[in-house]
């Protein structure tokens, strides 16, 4: 509870002084916001410390430990996304609206807090739809671009037609079980699963697959991050997909966990396949570095599946360390794809032929960033696929290692095109179209943080151990 | 932690390359190159005295130097170090090839991302030899991959980004398929109920994979390491990216890469299931010989020096597995010997090519002839590394390669009898190719006048060479001191596990 206190004093604040200040003042909202939310996500590490279980509104809100530590770890997420996004809200034409995104993001992240506590389905929708529609209004925040009307569009309408199949799935469950809460419903459903029960269970998986991007369900997702300002892009790819992967998580273990084998693993197995393999094949083909991000992000959404799907501590852990790890290694490459953009307006993959020659710190933290995507020693997402693989074969049936062989043939696949990143930067004949040019503090400042992230994470085993720990410790699992 | 002498094998290149991306010229980074890659010979020549004093004074355990650091608790993951006779082979190769390939790199472009590339690569190399845990092995091993993309694409000639891609790819294919066993055999890895481990000592002390199991994981980690050691059919990806590396790269990647693959698939793939590897073992005995007699032919028809080098290597390469799947002493001991050889005898061959093609410009052999009158110290060299490879008697190619036949020769049965026979005849096949480039590129004519003005051997590129031809003949002129260094690896009970 007291990070939701917390957040809501954070978004008060940064009101208040949005619309109370004078004039002069706001010039240093960006920094106000950033500097509030450091504070706010350090208190979250303390909170980490004092906070036991604890339960508020008649049972619909939980937390404990593992809860809080995902939420911290969206924190850190959403802090560097502000610090790197500082440029971007101070340029001329932004800046009259700033206070308004730094409002909206907030709430936003309220939305995902509550979705990630909620123990009742009423709660989790408030969350869900909390999380959702102000992303529509921060897509669409570059107003004199049109490609930013048309992703806010495509966004708000799949937003709002995934909760619709959600709540449609969650109308089934209701009439088969008579409640809401996650704890009476898995009570209520008993072991022998109904022709109904089975297409709410597809209607749920449907209508999170959206808020995840996963195939079939992700036609919005390129259009949407190459739409949006690069600041909302970074957002919508790491946090609103992290936080909807443990959320996920959270449901299909508490409410549909006596399930899995009877159910909902093969439907999984078919998401998670196609899921992987779409998302990989489309991102060969991809010219704009925001586009090529979203199908690596699909693929990615696959990946974190896997932790899903296996259904024991160890893919807890391993997901909660995935998010962690992909949300430093994908803002690294936001941070200079934002960087540059910025600079010279430049996103396509052909712009960045020669970047080494010009720019040689930003195609490292490029490089560094795709390296760890694409899961290559000794940085961090290496580890982070191995141990999600690792959770996934804990599991232990013959089909489980053909599907970790199938996404560890797709690791090649996305080795490739991340690859032809690497190679426009240091090897194809140099147009050097991007100059030389230095960044904002705040971006490289942003950089560091993801670079620093990106080594250490792997090497240093205390962030995995803890959070294996934390998961050993952990009820999430408990009702299996 | 660091009171164990082995874990400076990775704490040296770590440090050269602190200091390297602090370094400011081309003279403190060759300073740098040279210093560490001493250091690091000097360190590989340590252990293995040490180890030889401490095997007389009578230490029979399977590793010495041991040592194991926590670190991902929770999944029984360790640091763990650990070496025999065989590691310390590899690890003497390592180092003897990465100070030849630094001298042999002295006047490279961007000096500096290179070596920072080249020390990384070789960090990957030297901590895969050391460990004795599955998942810092790969780890490792995955290190010692990557950077080859980079070396190749920037700094290769010809065809170099689809070679590097190529070769990047497949290799991490092959990884791919080798993570997939790892995790399986670490699933299976002590029996119900005990505590799982990734340490290869443990596992094969416990062998508890089942048959059944084995039957599917033993491919997957054969193959997985196979790929690296040019296998037939995944072997593609070695003419091209040989021939387009940079020398010093093509010498590593020859010289020491390629052996991760043999090393791996007999410290993992086989060490741990002996079932598997003694029912399965006719498949990759096939392909295995296939590589070997096909790779010799292909050399046969290229005119690039590169290529039919590079073809070479998947022949000999293609031996070693062939004598690891013989499974008896002779045939193994002769397998780590022809590791050896082909690594210090390809690595020569790699730095006399990239010197000859810095002088002429071309690979091609039917553009050169007659080196031996312009260039008289590289023409010699090159001769003795051809001699090397076709097996003269004297130098390390004769010993690897008689001591393989020898023991494949001891399996009595006519499957393998014909197959020794087969891979015999590509001694025959090597002698055509070497002397035909020898006669074709160092004797006869001159080709191109503008050849006349060429200039001999610099002082740096003799000492690359020098020290590859020292060891080579020192293997070949004392091969029982190897043998006896890994004979404690094969011993009986090794053998024993495998119901021989």
């Amino acid at each position: 509870m007291k990070q939701e206190i917390g957040l809501l004093v954070v978004f008060l604040l940064v009101f208040l002084y949005d619309t109370f200040m004078p004039k002069k003042a706001l010039n240093a909202t960006a920094g106000f916001t950033c500097g509030l939310f450091a504070i706010f996500t350090l208190m979250g590490f303390g909170a980490l410390m004092l906070d036991s279980d604890v339960t508020a509104f008649a049972g619909m809100y939980q937390t404990s430990a593992i809860i809080t530590t995902i939420k911290n770890i969206l924190n850190v997420g959403v802090l560097i996304v502000l610090v790197q996004s500082c440029r971007w809200a101070n340029s001329d034409f932004t800046s009259v609206r700033r206070g308004e995104f730094y409002e909206l993001l907030l709430v936003t992240l309220f939305g995902i807090y509550l979705m990630i506590s909620a123990r009742h389905f009423l709660l989790f929708i408030i969350g869900l739809e909390a999380a959702s529609l102000p992303l529509a209004a921060m897509v669409a925040f570059d107003k004199k671009h049109y490609e930013s009307h048309e992703a806010a569009v495509k966004y708000i309408l799949t937003a709002v037609f995934s909760s619709a199949v959600f709540m449609m799935g969650l109308s089934f469950v209701y009439a088969l079980s008579g409640s809401l809460y996650f704890a009476d419903i898995y009570v209520a459903l008993g072991s022998q699963p109904s022709v109904m029960l089975v297409v709410a269970i597809a209607f749920v998986i449907a209508g999170m697959g959206f808020k995840l991007s996963l195939v079939p369900f992700h036609l919005w997702t390129a259009d949407v991050y190459q739409g949006a300002p690069t600041s909302v892009t970074s957002y919508l790819s790491v946090i609103s997909k992290g936080s909807a992967a443990f959320a996920f998580l959270v449901i299909m273990a508490q409410v549909f966990g006596t399930f899995y084998s009877q159910v909902w693993e093969w439907m999984l197995y078919a998401v998670i396949i196609l899921t992987i393999t779409v998302g990989n094949l489309f991102a060969i083909r991809q010219l704009n570095m925001k586009r090529f991000l979203a199908f690596s992000s699909i693929s990615q959404a696959g990946y974190i599946m896997l932790g899903v799907i296996a259904m024991n501590q160890t893919g807890v852990a391993s997901l909660m360390y995935y998010i962690l790890v992909y949300i430093f290694s994908n803002l690294a490459a936001f941070g200079v794809i934002q960087a540059i953009e910025n600079k010279t307006g430049y996103v396509k993959m052909d712009d960045y032929n020669g970047l080494y020659k010009t720019n040689p710190r930003l195609s490292v933290t490029m490089m560094l960033a795709m390296f760890s995507l694409a899961g290559i020693p000794p940085f961090a997402g290496f580890f982070s696929k191995f141990f999600i693989f690792t959770g996934a074969i804990q599991q232990g049936s013959v089909a489980i290692y053909v599907l970790v062989l199938i996404a560890l043939i797709n690791t090649i696949v996305s080795l490739y095109y991340y690859l032809l990143v690497v190679k426009a930067m240091f090897i194809n004949p140099d147009e050097c179209k991007i100059p030389t040019f230095a960044s904002a503090w705040t971006e490289r400042l942003g950089m560091w943080v993801c670079v620093a992230g990106i080594i250490l994470l792997g090497i240093v085993s205390c962030f995995y151990n803890t959070l294996l720990e934390m998961s050993l410790q952990s009820s999430i699992l408990a009702s299996l | 932690m660091f009171s164990n002498i082995l874990i400076y094998f990775v704490v040296i290149p770590v440090v050269m390359l602190g200091l390297l991306a602090i370094c400011q010229n081309i003279k403190q980074i060759r300073a740098v190159a040279v210093t560490g890659s001493i250091a690091l010979m000097a360190l590989s020549t340590y252990v293995l005295l040490e180890y030889l004093a401490l095997r007389a004074a009578g230490d029979t355990s399977e590793m010495l130097f041991m040592g194991s650091w926590e670190w991902f608790v929770p999944l029984h993951i360790n640091l763990a170090v650990g070496v025999d006779g065989v590691s310390i082979a590899m690890l003497i190769l390592s180092s003897i090839i990465v100070f030849a390939g630094s001298f042999a790199s002295w006047n490279i472009d961007q000096p500096k991302e290179f070596f920072l590339w080249l020390i990384l690569l070789s960090t990957g190399v030297f901590g895969f030899f050391i460990t004795i845990d599955m998942f810092t092995m790969f780890m490792f091993y995955e290190v010692a991959l990557i950077p080859m993309y980079l070396l190749i694409g920037v700094w290769g000639s010809g065809r170099k980004e689809y070679s590097a891609m190529k070769l990047t790819l497949m290799l991490m294919g092959g990884s791919a398929f080798l993570m997939l066993g790892l995790i399986g055999i670490y699933y299976h890895s002590a029996p119900e109920g005990g505590q799982l481990t990734w340490n290869l000592l443990e596992i094969a002390k416990n062998d508890a994979i089942s048959t059944g199991w084995q039957y599917f994981l033993f491919p997957m980690t054969f193959v997985g390491f196979g790929v690296l050691g040019a296998m037939f059919p995944f072997h593609t990806w070695s003419p091209d990216g040989h021939a387009s590396a940079p020398t010093a790269v093509s010498m590593l990647h020859a010289g020491v890469l390629m052996k991760l693959g043999g090393y791996g698939c007999f410290r993992v793939a086989m060490y741990l299931m002996p079932q598997a590897a003694n029912d399965l073992a006719w498949i990759f005995l096939i392909l295995t010989g296939i590589s070997v007699v096909y790779g010799a032919f292909s050399a046969c028809v290229q005119t690039d020096l590169k290529y039919i080098n590079a073809y070479s290597s998947v022949s000999h390469c293609g031996l070693v597995l062939f004598a690891i799947l013989m499974l008896n002493t002779t045939a193994m001991t002769g397998a780590i010997m022809q590791m050896l050889s082909h690594g210090l005898m390809t690595a020569l061959f790699f730095a006399l090519i990239g010197m000859i093609y810095g002088r002429t410009h071309t690979r091609d052999i039917r553009q050169m002839g007659g080196l031996m009158k312009i260039m008289p110290f590289l023409a010699v060299c090159y001769m003795i590394a051809g001699f090397a490879s076709l097996g003269l008697p004297g130098l390390s190619g004769f010993v690897a390669e008689m001591t393989i036949f020898v023991g494949s020769f001891e399996n009595s049965d006519m499957f393998h009898r014909v197959l020794t026979i087969v891979a015999c005849c590509s001694i025959v096949i090597t002698a055509v190719y070497i002397l035909r480039v020898v006669g074709k590129l160092l004797l006869g004519p001159v080709q191109d006048e503008h050849h006349r003005q060429l200039t001999d051997a610099s002082w740096w590129e003799r000492v690359s060479t020098v020290t590859l031809i020292v060891s080579v003949a020192a293997i070949g002129c004392f091969p029982n001191f190897f043998a006896n260094l890994i004979r404690f690896t094969f011993d009986p009970s090794f053998f024993r596990a495998l119901g021989l």
